[in-house]
């Protein structure tokens, strides 16, 4: 007897169910009506409605980072799927496993500009890993399962599969996913021990070794974290993380130097920039770490771990790349430094952790407090100890916010921070946050926000209060776009074109009407209590927090310029310090 | 990396031959041109047509050129793609053949149309098609003489040019 016939939108619900997807997050439409139909008559996933697609997929991504899992989306033909476009760019960018369906126009329409027909696949080859558009329902349930393993191996990354409506009324029968390998598509995971072998001996002869980490520790999962942790332990080393990888090793941890980068502090980066053996834990030597990338860490050998080779001399060339999954490189390190009993130079280490604590004592997050006005960096410092011990997720939209909630938020544990990386999306954090929500019903997850960032995706709002998600928007309102009006300041002389925010809402107002909780807090004495209430109230929460219109977010390597050349605060004056050259970068 | 090159010959500009296996499947080829296009690099020739139609699989010739760096780069990309089985840098592997088809039209009568057919002769070029006044000439070579001979024909009536662009394989017992 053949396996009884099911139909295309059936296919794929079997088919998410056996990738174990529990949620989706969608918005409906004519070509997907049939998977919306399917969803109707079945319990076991979850659909949350969001209201605007780009959404769906930041909630995706949210989810995904903070579970580890693959995150799934669902939106339909032309619109829905150019509205996924920026969301799908955002995941790829920063290495997120999601698999975006998307309904299409059916098979014999498609090319016709049919109503609501776009070339998904054309426009989201770029934006995605991979991308597949199903032309007959028997390649369907193969294609689902693929997409999943796409998504999820070597480097995490977008899947779209674009799915006509014909497809998903057509019958055939159900396969199951496949244990065998890809054909074509299998990443190296574990490393060449002579890799890990050239590695070791190097980080033996280190005098001023760091340990410069980042997303891939996350991507690897909660066991490269604890190895990460323990071989920084046990060499002794100094250790700093990108934006992406906060979390990995302990904030708290006294070998933990801070974020580097642009935005990074004084230590991480002068530390870089004087090491001799830098131990590269899935990074990828962005423009914003590296600043220069002439004058990047002259004068040190570089270890490069990393799941994806073409991201190895791609911006900065290194001596000992090691291919392969974080887990199974960090331990390979670890097994073979204890086995060969290995211990760096104790004078010399020391001497090393001597001149970072003199790079410690400029103290680079200091600020001016005062009573008159809320500081940003206070109100996220009194945020910080009111989660303090609690299960926390942070996430964040992009610009000054983002770079202040990275230097002073406590992250002590991966999966905890969701943050636009690459891509630097404005809008991303509301969603994230739903997504970090909906996988963690029980716990704390704020969204530290800008005014203007927060205007992207603030139609979230609605998405967080239908499904009674107590997510926390902290909103750090400046009237400005405070990183466009920061910039202008120091680089165009402080010609602030259309960076104010103009015609603001009320946003306790705007929360109310939502049906969610507004709160303000305008002056210094109100910060504590705010937030309390924030985080007691279990419900959806926005915060209007008004602080200091005019701060800016140092320290600051300006654009061009490497690591050592970092301002520190207002006094310094970038105008004349900045070449030309460096003004035409991002 | 140990064969990372010196600082004297990283920026030095050299010519690769890559060639690329891949699934033939639809939009592939868009995939490995819109790598190059989206990532900048150089396309100089880009061939490509199925090689075993019952595996359905495809073989695309790349030549392309950029520093150390950027070859590495290239071919690291290429071999991240799905659909992408193997990329092989034949100008890094030892020796191997190019070969490129030419079709080359001219027009031209008297002592021009002579001297076209006996270069032509000297090039062993064929004449796949002649009236009173035309002929095409199908040429195959390597780049250099394909390039060689249409400088030469442009000299003597030339009208129109259709080249493949550049296949190759390696010398010796070993496949891709």
């Amino acid at each position: 007897m053949s396996d009884p016939k099911l139909t295309g939108a059936d296919i794929l619900i079997k088919a998410l169910r056996d990738e174990g997807v529990e949620v989706i997050f969608g918005y409906p439409g004519g070509a997907v009506l049939p998977i919306y139909d399917a969803l109707f008559k079945q319990n076991d996933i979850r659909h949350i409605l969001v209201r605007h697609e780009q959404a769906a997929v930041h909630a995706a991504e949210g989810y995904a980072r903070s579970t580890g899992k693959v995150g799934c989306v669902l939106v339909t033909s032309g619109p829905g799927a150019t509205n996924a476009v920026t969301g799908l760019t955002d995941a790829l960018m920063d290495s997120i496993p999601v698999v975006c369906l998307t309904g299409q126009v059916p098979t014999h329409l498609i090319g016709n500009d049919a109503f609501q027909e776009a070339d998904t696949t054309g426009i989201t080859r770029p934006c995605t890993k991979h991308n597949y558009l199903i032309k007959h329902v028997d390649h369907l349930a193969r294609v689902v399962h693929e997409a999943f393993y796409v998504a999820r191996s070597g480097r995490p990354g977008p899947v779209v599969v674009d799915i006509p409506k014909d497809v998903q009324f057509a019958e055939c029968a159900y396969v199951e996913p496949q244990v065998t390998g890809h054909k074509t598509y299998r990443p190296q995971t574990r490393p060449d021990p002579v890799r890990i072998d050239q590695a070791v001996e190097l980080m033996a002869t280190a005098r001023r070794a760091i340990f410069y980490t980042g997303g891939g520790v996350i991507n690897s999962g909660p066991a490269a974290s604890a190895l990460l942790t323990k071989l920084v332990r046990m060499t002794g080393f100094p250790c700093t993380s990108t934006l992406m990888g906060l979390g990995a090793f302990p904030a708290s941890d006294p070998q933990f130097l801070g974020m580097l980068g642009m935005h990074g502090t004084y230590e991480a980066n002068l530390a870089m920039h004087g090491c001799d053996v830098m131990i590269n834990v899935g990074a990828r030597f962005d423009d914003r770490v590296t600043g220069r990338i002439a004058d990047f860490a002259p004068g040190s050998k570089k270890i490069h771990i990393d799941i994806d080779p073409s991201s190895i001399n791609k911006n900065v060339a290194v001596d000992v790349p090691v291919v392969g999954d974080c887990t199974y490189v960090l331990e390979a390190i670890i097994e073979l430094w204890q086995a060969r009993h290995k211990r760096p130079d104790q004078l010399a280490l020391k001497q090393w952790w001597a001149q970072i604590d003199q790079w410690r004592k400029k103290d680079c997050l200091r600020y001016e407090h005062t009573d008159k006005v809320i500081k940003p960096q206070f109100a996220l410092e009194r945020l910080r100890e009111a989660i303090r011990g609690r299960d926390h997720y942070i996430t964040t939209e992009v610009g000054q916010h983002q770079m202040w909630a990275a230097q002073f938020l406590p992250f002590d544990q991966p999966n905890r921070w969701m943050t636009s990386g690459g891509l630097g999306t404005m809008g991303y954090g509301l969603p994230a946050a739903i997504g970090a929500q909906v996988a963690h019903p029980d716990a704390l997850v704020i969204d530290v926000a800008g005014e203007a960032s927060i205007q992207m995706n603030i139609q979230e709002l609605a998405t967080a209060v239908q499904y009674r998600l107590p997510v926390k928007v902290l909103i750090m309102n400046n009237q400005w776009m405070g990183m466009v009006r920061q910039w202008q300041e120091l680089l165009h002389g402080s010609r602030f074109s259309e960076s104010y925010s103009h015609a603001l809402p009320d946003f306790v107002k705007l929360a109310e009407a939502y049906g969610a909780v507004g709160l303000r807090a305008s002056r210094v004495d109100e910060v504590d209590d705010v937030i309390a209430e924030m985080i007691e109230t279990p419900r959806m929460v926005v915060v209007d927090m008004r602080v200091d219109q005019k701060e800016n977010c140092y320290p600051m390597i300006p654009g061009g310029r490497p690591h050592n050349e970092m301002l520190l605060g207002p006094a310094e004056n970038v105008d004349q310090a900045t070449p030309e050259q460096g003004m035409v970068l991002v | 990396m140990s064969n990372m090159p010196s600082a004297a010959t990283a920026d030095a500009i050299c010519r690769h031959t890559i060639s690329v296996l891949v699934d033939n499947e639809p939009g592939v080829l868009a995939r490995v041109i819109g790598l190059f296009s989206g990532r900048g690099y150089n396309i100089e020739s880009l061939t490509v047509a199925e090689v075993d139609i019952t595996q359905s699989v495809s073989r695309i010739t790349i030549v392309t050129s950029g520093t150390r760096m950027i070859i590495e780069q290239i071919k690291a990309q290429l071999d991240r793609l799905v659909p992408v089985h193997r990329v092989r840098d034949l100008t890094d592997e030892g020796r191997f053949i190019e070969r490129e088809l030419v079709l080359v039209k001219v027009a031209e009568t008297g002592e021009k149309r002579i001297e076209a057919l006996r270069i032509a002769d000297i090039f062993k070029a064929r004449v796949v098609d002649a009236t009173l006044s035309s002929f095409v000439f199908e040429l195959t070579g390597n780049g250099e003489e394909v390039s060689d001979f249409i400088g030469l024909m442009a000299q003597l009536g030339l009208v129109d040019v259709s080249r493949t662009g550049v296949v190759a394989i390696s010398r010796g017992p070993g496949g891709l």
